[in-house]
């Protein structure tokens, strides 16, 4: 074609980004890698074919490490370990510095070979991955640079596997890599086998930086490579980003082995626009939310929903903004839907829509694909019932469906209608809506009048069965620490046996029952057993509760917690401070049960009486201060960093502290906002049941705290699988940690459990941040403005 | 509230019966000797409505992530480059609006709009018959860009209303179209009254657009907004609306006197006003941006921008200008890189 007649076509043309610089790379390296074992490469052992998805090609040969390349990572990061962590932080940061600064200088060759490997537009690897990938490193090395004085008495959890998937390979290794280093881990991180290769380049970039050897390993493979690290015994954390099929798999695999595990998993991620939203903008947004990166996102603004009202002018608009997506090849600089990572991926994405597409109603727009190579066209599909598949299903590639809503609340209600929660888009011009509905959202990223937005300070990560823990600001860097309280085991504390001729009941003793949704209930099945004074007098007789009672518990919780979630900080902690008042008046009957149940001396269960009126104390006083943050996120606006209660939460209390046990776990989730099941300490069930009177005439709502006693052991299943409880601790002295853990893979519930480690109720440990935190889901909100 | 564009009948030419605000019939005819470029029909306006007028949203933030992604998403090279910037050139209105201006300066600028890039980068690039969009001056300045460029078909603009500030009687005002036009502007560059839109009186804003398209007959009318001055993107969505609905065949940013002249936000604000009223009525209204635009780079953005949002159609003359003094030095520095391969010097480019 002439100029001339390019003048009249106006036609964008070619506009190629060069490969030369990544092939040289890779032709300088042999085409063939080793992993990165202790600061040095491997020889090449049993290898793949990384291949280019928009071409076919293969880029290189990658090795599919063995059990024996893992154990020499294992042992390299187990070894050089503790030397990082005894650095200086301000060491441990000029080391993330510099890692910064050469992803920096290489930025180009990473974004190259990000986009040769992946399929990504080269404009997102070059403007969006690798930007956001150096600075996580930045802001890390201040992470690291305050760590010492700003969180004393933490130190790191050791050896960190780390298992990455391939949407965005570079990022998600800095997600992981720099929050374990700030905080003096080693890792061994394991790429997804379709794209190693960022990850080899930036094992070169450890050596160019000096960063000692072992501190950072990379073993490459196949998932069978992330089931050795799960397994390996030596092995202190596992942080997995990836889908929630694995995670759930992760997570029964783990279970019970003590290893520390942050999962980030799928979504079905809403998109909510109000009919005075700026539709325009919302649609721009969506080109971002769901046609970046193919779709392949985990928060992917997947779910589209419009107000009725709006939705065929939207739905207009947005067909007209999807006609001019260019799709093709991802080395194009103006291209903005490059390749599906993997042919395996757009068979999944192709057969999902075929079987489900007919639900609704198919938009594509008239564009050509590339012959070769994976593409899926930009796909709208609308008119879905919320019970359609497509709906329900993560895709994980360009689809958007979606349904209508009448009202802000149906809009609340149609966009947490899922197993996940991992973010959540808000449009509307209108603040008061946009406020009010963003915090309702089960999400833990919520963005109003924006999408997907990013950033180092901020935290992400999800609700539900969108995974648990966050990755980014102080709360990511938490997952990495543990505190500096080395515990004893905890042993088991037995029920006490009967006297050979027990007493005679007293004739008008109090039954002890149930307290279910703010009532005193009989055990569903019927049954009690009597409990025992240390001389084997009977004290009375407790319910033996079982799955029904705690099906009713729940039920009854999950029903107050959302009206004593909306009360305010201050009226829970009036409640706090009422219970303890009333505590206090019956001191004296708690000090003698205690005393009679527990063998102890009288000043000792005085104590725990005492102990326990300042916790409750304790906990009113942080009901309105366990205060959020707002993030310094490079927006005009601000990210808020809500503590929000994490909802229903059942609790195992402690066996060996009866009465301040309970309340240790019961006072941070209350008043945090959650409603609790708690089952009392097994052999001293009987302080719990005495409480519930305290509780009754303390102006608690029906439902916040649901007490049900019984066996440990056969109330862990039903409380660890119910799909309807958030989160299940464990401070028994029975051996339920590693069933708890498992059976919590169902929703992937978060679970705190003891793992057969004993605590100090009465000191330090026993309460604190670390309850609060236990209590609360970091939900972060970007708010950007401007008038 | 009322869906968007419900009560509006879509794709129909004009939807409005003619009513005394309207323009007369004649007013849309336009004379095709002075205006070769002119292929549709020129917007007959609406009656004021007020609801759409107040539905318009801007989100602030969205419109800036838009405007900060757009260069990323788009890139333009070798030969297609070329005829970017070539086709950015016919779409300049060449403009000089100085206190100094005289016929002589006025007639080397018109020279320029003539022979806008070298002769012998134009037969490298097989490229002929380029002139710029048109001469855009002050109404005194009228008579000699027409003498200057009698025969070439490029049209003259005269800026006028009490340009730049607006200020003037109105009665002023109008004459000053009158006469504009009267001496042989075929375009008349009017600025609005900021006061009406910051106050909110659409109504004054609309008649007040509504009498200069009448005064411009079969001149065409581009409001000038001033953006600048309206203080917020909703304001400039709302004023690019109400002009259009008072029948201005353009709608442009600035006078290139504000402290904040064309902006990407800006220009994105207002192209989506523009698509909405296409959208509604069939009518396709121009977009001028103008006042800081100056190089190349900026040109394909600002063109990537109307390609994606409005579309081809809009990528000439009659639909697109630049309002831009430096730019075209720039391109022609860029277009001689493109034929030689190497970087050039202002000096080697005749001035206008």
């Amino acid at each position: 074609m002439t100029v001339s007649d390019l003048i009249d076509s106006m036609a964008y043309g070619p506009a190629p980004e060069s490969a030369a610089e990544a092939l040289a790379w890779l032709v300088d390296r042999g085409d063939r890698f080793g992993c990165f074992i202790n600061g040095a490469f491997t020889a090449p052992g049993e290898t793949f074919e990384s291949r280019n998805p928009a071409t076919g090609e293969v880029l290189a040969l990658v090795t599919q490490a063995s059990a024996a390349d893992l154990d020499a990572a294992v042992a390299a990061a187990r070894k050089a370990q503790p030397k990082w962590a005894r650095l200086s932080g301000h060491a441990r940061a000029r080391q993330l510095y510099a890692l910064a600064r050469l992803i920096q200088k290489h930025a180009r060759l990473f974004a190259v070979l990000e986009t040769m490997d992946n399929g990504k537009p080269i404009r997102e690897s070059r403007d969006i991955d690798v930007p956001l990938a150096a600075r996580h490193f930045y802001y890390h090395a201040g992470l690291a640079q305050l760590l010492a004085t700003e969180l004393p008495g933490h130190v790191p959890l050791g050896v960190c596997g780390q298992i990455i998937p391939w949407n965005f390979p570079l990022l998600m290794l800095a997600w992981k890599v720099a929050p374990a280093l700030a905080a003096g881990n080693a890792v061994v991180l394991k790429p997804a086998e379709q794209t190693s290769l960022s990850a080899l380049l930036f094992a070169d970039i450890c050596r160019e930086a000096g960063l000692p050897k072992g501190v950072v390993n990379i073993v490459t493979g196949d998932g069978a490579v992330g089931e050795m690290i799960v397994g390996h015994p030596d092995i202190d954390k596992i942080a997995f980003t990836g889908s929630t099929e694995v995670g759930r798999k992760i997570r029964t695999a783990t279970a019970g082995s003590g290893k520390a595990l942050s999962l980030e998993l799928g979504g079905k991620s809403p998109y909510i626009v109000f009919e005075d939203a700026d539709i325009d903008s919302a649609i721009e947004g969506l080109v971002d939310a769901i046609w970046f990166n193919q779709g392949q996102v985990c928060c992917a603004g997947s779910r589209l929903l419009v107000q009725e009202g709006i939705a065929d002018e939207f739905h207009t608009r947005l067909r007209a903004r999807m006609t001019g997506l260019r799709i093709g090849d991802p080395m194009d600089k103006c291209i903005d839907i490059g390749a599906i990572i993997d042919p395996v991926q757009l068979a999944r994405i192709t057969d999902m829509v075929a079987a489900g597409a007919g639900e609704g109603v198919l938009f594509q727009p008239d564009c050509t694909l590339p012959e070769q190579g994976c593409y899926f066209p930009p796909t709208l599909i609308t008119g879905l019932s919320p019970a359609a598949t497509l709906m329900q299903e993560e895709i994980f590639g360009p689809v958007l469906v979606g349904t209508t809503f009448r009202t802000p609340s149906e809009a609340v209600q149609l966009a947490n209608d899922t197993r996940y929660g991992l973010a959540a888009s808000v449009w509307s011009e209108n603040i008061n809506l946009a406020l009010d509905v963003a915090p309702k959202l089960a999400a833990g990223v919520i963005w109003v009048n924006g999408t997907n937005m990013f950033d180092a300070a901020a935290g992400f990560g999800g609700l539900r069965e969108s995974g648990f823990g966050r990755e980014g600001g102080w709360e990511g860097l938490g997952e990495y620490l543990r505190p500096d309280s080395p515990a004893k085991a905890l042993k088991p504390v037995r029920l006490v046996a009967p006297a050979d001729a027990p007493e005679p009941t007293d004739p008008l003793e109090r039954t002890a029952k149930l307290y279910i949704g703010g009532k005193q209930a009989r055990p569903d099945g019927g049954y009690s057993r009597a409990v025992h004074g240390t001389r084997g007098r009977i004290l009375g007789h407790v319910g033996l509760g079982g799955r029904k009672d705690i099906r009713n518990a729940v039920q009854a919780a999950r029903k107050a917690q959302p009206g004593w979630a909306a009360a305010s900080g201050h009226n829970r902690a009036q409640i706090l401070f009422y219970v303890a008042e009333n505590l206090s008046a019956r001191a004296a009957e708690f000090t003698d049960r205690l005393h009679a149940m527990t063998g102890g001396t009288k000043a000792h269960a005085q104590a725990e009486v005492e102990a326990s009126l300042e916790r409750l104390f304790t906990y009113g006083a942080w009901a309105d201060k366990f205060d959020g943050q707002i993030k310094g996120v490079p927006i005009r606006g601000a990210a808020l960093a809500m503590n929000m209660p994490v909802g229903v939460i059942g609790a195992f209390c402690p066996d060996e502290a009866p009465l301040l046990g309970l309340i240790s776990v019961m006072a941070p989730a209350i008043a945090m906002g959650n409603a609790c099941v708690l089952v009392p300490s097994e052999p001293f069930p009987l302080a719990a049941t005495d409480f519930y009177q305290v509780l009754d005439t303390s102006d608690l709502p029906g439902g916040v705290v649901n007490i049900v006693t019984g066996a440990h052991a056969s109330l862990a299943d039903p409380l660890a699988t119910h799909l309807d409880v958030d989160a299940v601790w464990s401070f028994s002295s029975s051996d339920i940690s590693a069933g708890i853990e498992r059976a919590a893979a169902g929703n992937l519930k978060r679970t705190w459990v003891n793992q057969g480690r004993a605590r100090d109720w009465a000191g330090d440990a026993g309460a604190g941040r670390a309850f609060l935190r236990a209590a609360c889901e970091v939900k972060t909100v970007w708010i950007p403005w401007g008038a | 509230m009322r869906p968007r564009g419900v009560n509006r009948p879509r794709q129909v030419p004009d939807p409005v019966p003619q009513t005394d605000t309207s323009p007369a019939p004649s007013d849309t005819a336009a004379p095709a000797a002075a205006l070769p470029q002119i292929s549709h029909p020129r917007n007959p306006g609406l009656p004021l409505d007020m609801d759409w007028v107040r539905r318009a949203r801007v989100n602030r933030s969205g419109v800036e992530r838009r405007c900060a992604a757009l260069p990323g998403r788009r890139s333009v090279k070798g030969a297609y480059q070329a005829a970017w910037l070539l086709k950015a050139v016919s779409l300049i209105d060449l403009t000089t609006l100085s206190g100094d201006d005289t016929p002589g300066r006025v007639a080397r600028l018109c020279a320029k709009a003539r022979q806008p890039v070298r002769a012998d980068l134009l037969d490298a690039l097989g490229v002929t018959g380029l002139t710029t969009g048109a001469v855009c001056v002050y109404h005194e300045m009228i008579a000699p860009a027409l003498a200057a460029l009698a025969g070439s078909g490029i049209p003259v603009a005269a800026v006028s209303t009490g340009f730049p500030a607006g200020l003037s009687p109105f009665a002023t005002r109008l004459a000053e179209i009158e006469a504009s036009v009267a001496a042989g502007a075929s375009e008349i560059d009017i600025v609005i009254s900021r006061r009406h839109v910051l106050t909110g009186d659409w109504q004054a804003l609309y008649d007040e657009v509504v009498a200069f398209r009448a005064a411009c007959g079969p001149a065409h009318l581009k409001t000038i907004l001033a953006t600048g001055e309206l203080g917020t993107l909703q304001n400039v969505a709302r004023a690019s609306l109400v002009c259009m609905m008072a029948g201005a065949d353009f709608i442009k940013t600035s006078t290139g006197k504000e402290p904040v002249n064309a902006t990407l936000p800006v220009g994105l604000t207002m192209v989506r006003a523009i698509r909405e009223y296409h959208a509604a009525t069939g009518q396709r209204v121009g977009f001028k941006p103008a006042g800081g635009i100056s190089t190349a780079k900026d040109a394909l953005v600002w063109l990537a921008l109307i390609k994606d949002e409005l579309g081809e159609r809009w990528l000439a003359p009659d639909l697109f200008r630049f309002g831009a003094s430096s730019l075209l030095g720039d391109i022609e520095r860029q277009i001689e890189h493109h034929v030689t391969g190497a970087y050039s010097a202002a000096w080697r480019h005749p001035m206008g």
